[in-house]
Order: structure tokens, then C-alpha cells, then sequence
């Protein structure tokens, strides 16, 4: 199979990658906390998450990272090219029994390096009006 | 109870080996929703010159997980988990995690701050191979809320 990276010359700084929202249910979180083996409380019974202080059951902070890196992933082709990653969490994501929630994540372009065939790219993810992730960035080995 | 201060700068031995399986692999890729074949299909993941199945950016993080246990785990560190947040994570991967990996990880606790009644502690585990072949450093930082 061939295998189709992004090659630098096809990228530019300011470049906005595809965007795409991430629908996180009850189900998701349960799913994580089994594959991640994150069994906190907060993550899927809300009268623990309630007796806490908090409004409903978060979502684990590093589902939303790991979701969120997909947009980099996908638009490089590879997701063995990801050689960095960062985040600050800086919003829980509510996660309602009815409703779920919704992510949004975009990013753009933010550097360059030709030497290294490196670009870095900057993350963002909203929930609603809340930014969940802070100064998230990404760096990718393109070809 | 206050954080212990005295903790920053320790480095702990190096964990028991994580076998990396197959099976995780997928199985974390799907719980975060990655779609990329490279994750689940052994043969188009050798197609692109890794050995197996390659793991998703942030499936360090179990690794890495068990490793932060020794620190927060310990009576002694005075961290109170009901108390703990997730404030930042850094993944820096030299080669990607694949099936068939044995990782150790090694612990360091980068510093102990405290900041507004609150403590942060950061702390960095040293994925390698027991080869000793460097795999992903994974920075880690925790919030210790305060007592209201």
C-alpha cells in the first residue's frame, strides 16, 4: 500500500487544516476509561462527579487530547509523523446524560522548518464558549 | 497536608516492562476516535516501514500513568488525589510505540511549586525499549487544589 504523507512543499504557514467536531457521549467516556485504564470516579458516575463540586461527569482531559490530535493526524497522513504534542487543560468538558457535548477543533499552520521538514501546528478546541485546551500544539514530520 | 517539596529532583528505577500488545493498540486508537489504518492493519503499517502497528500519539499516557503512580502513590509525597487536576501534558515521541515493544520508564520529578494555596508538581517519565533505545519522554503536570 502506498502511503500518502504530506510533503512541505504542499504546506504553508497559515494553512488551516480540516476542522472537525467531536461528539463525546457517556459511551465515549466509558469506553476511554476502559482503554485507558483512567477509571477516575468524575469520568462516568455523576452522583460521584456531583458530590465533588462538579455539574455532571468531565470528560477525561486526555480523551480530549488524544480526540483532538486526529485533525493533525489525518492531515498528515501518518500518525507515526506526530513527534510532539502538548496541552494545558484548561476547561473540564461537561458531558450530560442526554445531550452529550460537542468539541470543536481547528488548527493552523504556525511554523516551518524546512531543514527538519517539521511543521508545528496550533490546536484549538471549544467547547461551546469554553476553550478546553490551552496553547495546544503540535509538531509533524512531513515529507 | 502540604506537597512534599522535598520531592523535586528525585529519579525512581526504572519500572517492570510494558508489554505493548496489538490488541491495546487498537483498542485505545478506537476509544480516542483515530481513524488512521497504520493503528489496526499490521500489513499497511509495515507498508509504511514500521515493524507492526504503531501506537496513537497519546497512548504513552497508560505507559507513562502506571509510572507517575510511584509519586502519587506515595504517603510520604503528600498528594492528595481527590485534590489532583490535570493541568498540561507533553508527548515527545523519538520513534512512534509498536506492538511487540517492552518499555521501562524511568520517573523524574522536575519540580514542586507552589503557587496561590496551590501545589504543582511536574513530573517526566522516560520511555526506552529494555534495549535502552529512547522511545517518548512524557511530561506531565498536576494541580494540587488547595484547602478551602
Amino acid at each position: 500500500m502506498s502511503n500518502t504523507v504530506l510533503s512541505i512543499s504542499d504546506v504553508e504557514v497559515g494553512q488551516e487544516l480540516p476542522s472537525r467536531t467531536i461528539h463525546i457521549s457517556r459511551l465515549s467516556l466509558v469506553q476511554y476509561t476502559g482503554a485507558s485504564l483512567d477509571r477516575n470516579f468524575i469520568h462516568w458516575d455523576e452522583r460521584f462527579a456531583r458530590s465533588v463540586g462538579l455539574p455532571d461527569v468531565i470528560a477525561h482531559g486526555m480523551f480530549t487530547m488524544g480526540s483532538a490530535i486526529n485533525v493533525v493526524s489525518d492531515w498528515v497522513g501518518d500518525a507515526g509523523r506526530v513527534v510532539e504534542y502538548f496541552t494545558r487543560f484548561t476547561k473540564p468538558v461537561v458531558v450530560p446524560y442526554e445531550s452529550g457535548a460537542d468539541v470543536e477543533v481547528a488548527g493552523v499552520v504556525k511554523a516551518l522548518d524546512a531543514q527538519t521538514r517539521r511543521a508545528t501546528v496550533d490546536l484549538m478546541a471549544t467547547c461551546g464558549t469554553d476553550k478546553v485546551l490551552g496553547r495546544a500544539f503540535a509538531v509533524v514530520v512531513l515529507d | 497536608m502540604a506537597v512534599n517539596a522535598s520531592f523535586a529532583g528525585r529519579t525512581y528505577p526504572a519500572t517492570a516492562p510494558y508489554a505493548v500488545g496489538r490488541e491495546k493498540i487498537r483498542e485505545f486508537a478506537e476509544a480516542v476516535g483515530a481513524a488512521d489504518v497504520v493503528h489496526y492493519d499490521q500489513r499497511q503499517a509495515r507498508a509504511r516501514g514500521y515493524r507492526d502497528v504503531i501506537a496513537s500519539p497519546t497512548f504513552a499516557v497508560l505507559i507513562a500513568q502506571k509510572c507517575e503512580a510511584q509519586l502519587i502513590d506515595d504517603p510520604e509525597a503528600g498528594i492528595d488525589f481527590s485534590r489532583v487536576v490535570h493541568g498540561e501534558e507533553r508527548f515527545v515521541h523519538h520513534r512512534p510505540i509498536t506492538a511487540g515493544d517492552e518499555i521501562v520508564s524511568v520517573l523524574t520529578v522536575d519540580s514542586v511549586k507552589e503557587a496561590g494555596g496551590h501545589a504543582m508538581v511536574t513530573t517526566r517519565c522516560e520511555l526506552s525499549t529494555t534495549e535502552g533505545e529512547p522511545v517518548s519522554t512524557v511530561t506531565s503536570t498536576l494541580v494540587i487544589r488547595g484547602g478551602e
